[in-house]
């Protein structure tokens, strides 16, 4: 890892829920172009700490977050930062497919409108483009104008992909974005984010501890609130160091 | 422990691969004592009872491709069904290694004894030991007396050389102790080759333990 590039660099991160606090003391790298996971029991803070990545707690009244999160060197709890900016270079997928009421072209376009693109071929290339890289340009080209609540939840959820993609960020953020797929749908996201790290950062919240082992370069254990071990990938599924990670992998946890 | 049924299932497969050990002891001990005693009857039964340990290696690699299958171990649980499928191959092949020793034995039986057998039961006696206690090692995971027992390995292997170098000693002097003294040179390879595989065993447990791989 000390190699590698990285994008995201946490310093000494702590989060808090009003008095309750939700991450202790977390430090972590994420290196360019690969894909983290993190794993950890429910409660155990990934989510909120994912959350932390792109400021999406700041619509939680109460919260409050010490420590530094750089982005391309840049801390982006600045007071400077613009954090609608921010979120368009971090995009981020969430649990349950989320397409707007509108169309499938709409869906995908309505980030680059909203960021001031108004040339229709313009916008045309980038549905296209962003509709491919979400592996779903093949089956929706024939009905873009189609409501995109009346394609499969695997078909939204690549859909809800090609609109984080739209607006041409350089991180992705998923929160569990397979655990509402059935198994099809769900190989074919991994296979995406497989094909996504070549132009993306990743970092990925699941679940499915499988599912980490099967995508992930890096694997980040998160308990309590605390970050107990950071590594390959291979290294915590293989021989993880901490009795903690071994003990929640193996399913011997609690 | 929330994964109570697949612990119990992983323990039931470490009982296999002790039984399996145990019976693979019995045989090179009866082996050896068929040798010693130049006992055919007892030769033979060795030499019958091949299928039980070749079950129990095809049982225990089954139930090993199974439990990885249905219960997608990871870390030490996957190190650890890995390696008792690899225990169960050198089992079966130590096994293997007494029965080639008991048809010595059935061949001998009927021939003066060119001396009396004293180093190859002594090395017999190393190699059992190394067996039972390599199994031991296993049961309880314990990689420092694994590595104790792995490194007997050398003192097999003098004792490999110095029969060697005897017989060959008396083969010389007399050519009519040739076809025998081959046949015991094998004797004492086979039981060479057991040592092996119990080294073998010895360092599957190291990496179950501790996950690095040694070579004793």
């Amino acid at each position: 890892m000390e190699n590698l590039e990285k994008k995201i660099i946490v310093n000494d991160l702590d989060f808090y829920y009003g008095d309750f606090q939700a991450l202790e003391n977390i430090s972590l790298e994420v290196p360019v172009n690969k894909v983290t996971a993190f794993i950890g029991p429910s409660g155990c803070g990934k989510s909120t700490f994912l959350r932390t990545l792109n400021r999406m707690n700041d619509l939680i009244a109460g919260t409050k977050v010490d420590g530094e999160v750089l982005i391309d060197s840049e801390n982006i709890y600045h007071e400077c930062v613009d954090v609608v900016n921010l979120r368009k270079r971090i995009g981020m997928v969430f649990q349950d497919p989320n397409p707007f009421p509108k169309s499938i072209y709409e869906n995908v376009a309505y980030g680059p409108k909203a960021h001031g693109i108004k040339d229709k071929d313009k916008l045309d290339q980038i549905v296209e483009k962003s509709l491919r890289q979400a592996a779903l340009w093949d089956e929706v080209k024939d009905r873009l104008d189609k409501s995109a609540m009346g394609i499969s939840g695997g078909q939204q959820q690549r859909l809800c992909i090609a609109r984080a993609l739209s607006v041409n960020p350089d991180v992705l953020l998923m929160d569990e974005p397979t655990s509402a797929l059935d198994p099809i749908a769900t190989a074919k996201i991994e296979d995406l984010i497989e094909d996504l790290k070549k132009e993306y950062t990743i970092v990925i919240v699941t679940h499915s501890m499988q599912q980490a082992a099967r995508i992930s370069d890096y694997t980040a254990f998160f308990l309590m609130g605390d970050l107990i071990e950071h590594s390959l990938t291979q290294n915590i599924f293989e021989k993880p160091e901490n009795k903690k990670t071994e003990d929640y992998i193996t399913g011997r946890f609690g | 422990m929330v994964r109570n049924h697949f612990e119990q299932q992983l323990e039931a497969l470490n009982e296999d691969i002790l039984k399996m050990g145990s019976i693979v002891e019995e045989t090179i001990y009866k082996a050896i004592l068929s040798l010693e005693k130049q006992d055919r009857k007892l030769a033979q039964e060795v030499i019958d009872n091949d299928d039980v340990l070749d079950e129990y290696e095809i049982k225990i690699d089954k139930e090993s491709v199974r439990l990885t299958a249905l219960q997608q171990p990871v870390a030490k649980d996957l190190r650890q069904i890995f390696m008792i499928s690899k225990i169960a191959t050198d089992l079966e092949r130590m096994g293997d290694l007494a029965q080639n020793i008991a048809r010595i034995s059935k061949e001998l039986s009927e021939d003066n004894l060119i001396k009396p057998l004293v180093d190859i039961p002594r090395m017999a006696q190393i190699v059992q030991g190394m067996v039972r206690e390599s199994l031991d090692s296993f049961v309880n995971l314990d990689e420092v007396k694994a590595e104790e027992v792995g490194k007997q390995d050398d003192k097999v292997d003098d004792l490999d050389n110095q029969i060697l170098r005897e017989l060959l000693t008396y083969m010389i002097e007399d050519n009519s102790a040739i076809k025998q003294g081959n046949r015991l040179i094998f004797v004492s390879r086979y039981l060479e080759r057991i040592g092996d595989h119990a080294t073998n065993v010895c360092e599957r447990v190291v990496y179950i333990a501790t996950a690095d791989r040694v070579s004793y």
